[in-house]
């Protein structure tokens, strides 16, 4: 029995281990949920014309993201194969609402501005794609950081996407004027495309190439 | 009526889901690749569409908003529920695929095996839950919830499938390694959402 006690107690790995730090680092480049598998696009299109939504967009994914995959772990064992989406969606929904409410309460210009977007982090596929692929079979700090490093890479494109829009459509970052007045004065001209849309969709298709001719071992993924 | 029929050619083109709010894209992306499963990935959206926002209309006006509850004691009347509405809408629409899926698996096992892991999907498409919080959001009254979703369902619909049309066509042409699939997909959605944007000019 003892011995038993000390063999469980070797096979615990530090809280930082390699593999612990892999599960974190992953989603940023090789395995990112927007430029890799495809998951949560929606989102990343629709709040980015602005670095600061984009920002409390991020932080109100990764804490769902982190916190649902926490949960969900943590109830691995009780939850029936058969009703497993719903319990799902009911936990995610949840946590949603508790975002949701916070926005309205301390940030409620930025809630509006978000308008439906807060509520669609439900129906994120990032973060129902993960539960199922992960959290459903991992011990509970692996599945919290991974959430954690999904939320990451979701947020690191969103950024992205959002500084490049912001900066040519508004020639500003997080309402900080950038491009000085005299450019304005020699003829420059913020570019009315980039707020409009497509410009996000065109962002993100370059950003998939960029990343794709960078790291060739993904190209064939779909 | 005039105004239904505005709402209606509106959400279908001027603010068609996929293009003028990405609602959906996960969805939209991964399941154009071939225009017949596009077209029964489409037909299922309209359905559940149509099944679903009318019956969060009803939730939110009679068991959910402000004062909604007043029909069953004057007491409840300034009782407001609204910040459940996430779970509320979202396990109406739960529930709803799930008929949905027993009824093509019944009647359509070919779409069915077609349609595979994207069935069950539909209930995390974000343009199911986005019509639900739009009407929400603008207050629709009950004709206007109906005509919105059917205008919505089918703006998803037309969107999926002229995709499709597109990424058939463009498996014949010589696009750069790294820009295959995905990437390609995105900058074509891109141009189609420009196309798009020419209809907000039209004033109904």
């Amino acid at each position: 029995m003892a011995e038993e006690v000390a063999e469980i107690k070797e096979k615990k790995e530090p809280l930082f281990s390699k593999k612990n730090l892999q599960v974190l680092k992953d989603p940023l480049d090789d395995t990112n949920p927007v430029s890799v598998q495809v998951l949560g696009i929606c989102s990343a299109l629709a709040v980015t014309v602005q670095v600061k939504p984009a920002i409390i967009m991020t932080l109100g994914v990764l804490f769902v993201s982190a916190f649902s995959n926490l949960i969900i772990s943590l109830l691995r064992k009780g939850i029936p194969g058969r009703v497993r989406i719903i319990v799902q969606l009911i936990v995610v929904a949840t946590l949603v609402t508790i975002v949701d409410q916070v926005l309205k309460a301390f940030m409620f210009d930025v809630s509006k501005q978000l308008a439906v977007f807060v509520g669609l982090i439900i129906t994120n596929c990032i973060i129902m794609g993960r539960l199922e692929a992960f959290a459903l079979g991992q011990k509970p700090w692996p599945a919290f950081l991974d959430g954690v490093g999904n939320g990451l890479g979701y947020g690191l494109i969103l950024i992205a996407v959002a500084v490049c829009r912001e900066l040519f459509g508004a020639g500003s970052i997080l309402g900080f004027q950038i491009i000085p007045d005299w450019a304005y004065e020699h003829g420059y001209v913020n570019n009315g495309l980039m707020v409009l849309p497509p410009a996000a969709l065109f962002l993100i298709g370059v950003y998939i190439w960029i990343q794709r001719s960078r790291n060739q071992k993904l190209i064939n993924v779909s | 009526m005039e105004n239904l029929l505005s709402l209606f050619v509106k959400a279908i083109f001027v603010e068609n889901a996929v293009f003028a709010f990405f609602l959906g894209m996960c969805s939209f992306l991964a399941v154009s690749k071939k225009i017949k499963t596009a077209f029964g990935l489409g037909l299922a959206v309209i359905f559940v569409m149509l099944l679903t926002t009318p019956l969060n209309y009803v939730i939110l006006n009679y068991m959910l908003g402000e004062g909604a509850l007043a029909w069953i004691h004057p007491s409840l009347a300034d009782v407001d529920l609204t910040f459940l509405s996430f779970i509320l809408f979202i396990s109406t629409i739960a529930g709803a695929v799930q008929l949905v899926e027993m009824a093509i698996e019944k009647f359509a096992p070919a779409l069915y095996s077609a349609l595979g892991i994207f069935l069950p999907l539909i209930t995390v498409n974000c343009s199911i839950l986005g019509a639900s919080l739009f009407m929400q959001e603008r207050e629709y009254n009950f004709s206007e919830t109906f005509v919105f979703s059917l205008g919505t369902g089918i703006g998803f619909f037309l969107a999926i499938v002229l995709l499709a049309a597109i990424r058939e066509r463009l498996q014949y042409s010589k696009v750069p390694p790294a820009l295959q699939g995905l990437g390609i997909a995105m900058i074509v959605t891109g141009l189609m959402a420009l196309a798009f944007l020419s209809f907000s000019g039209i004033k109904l």
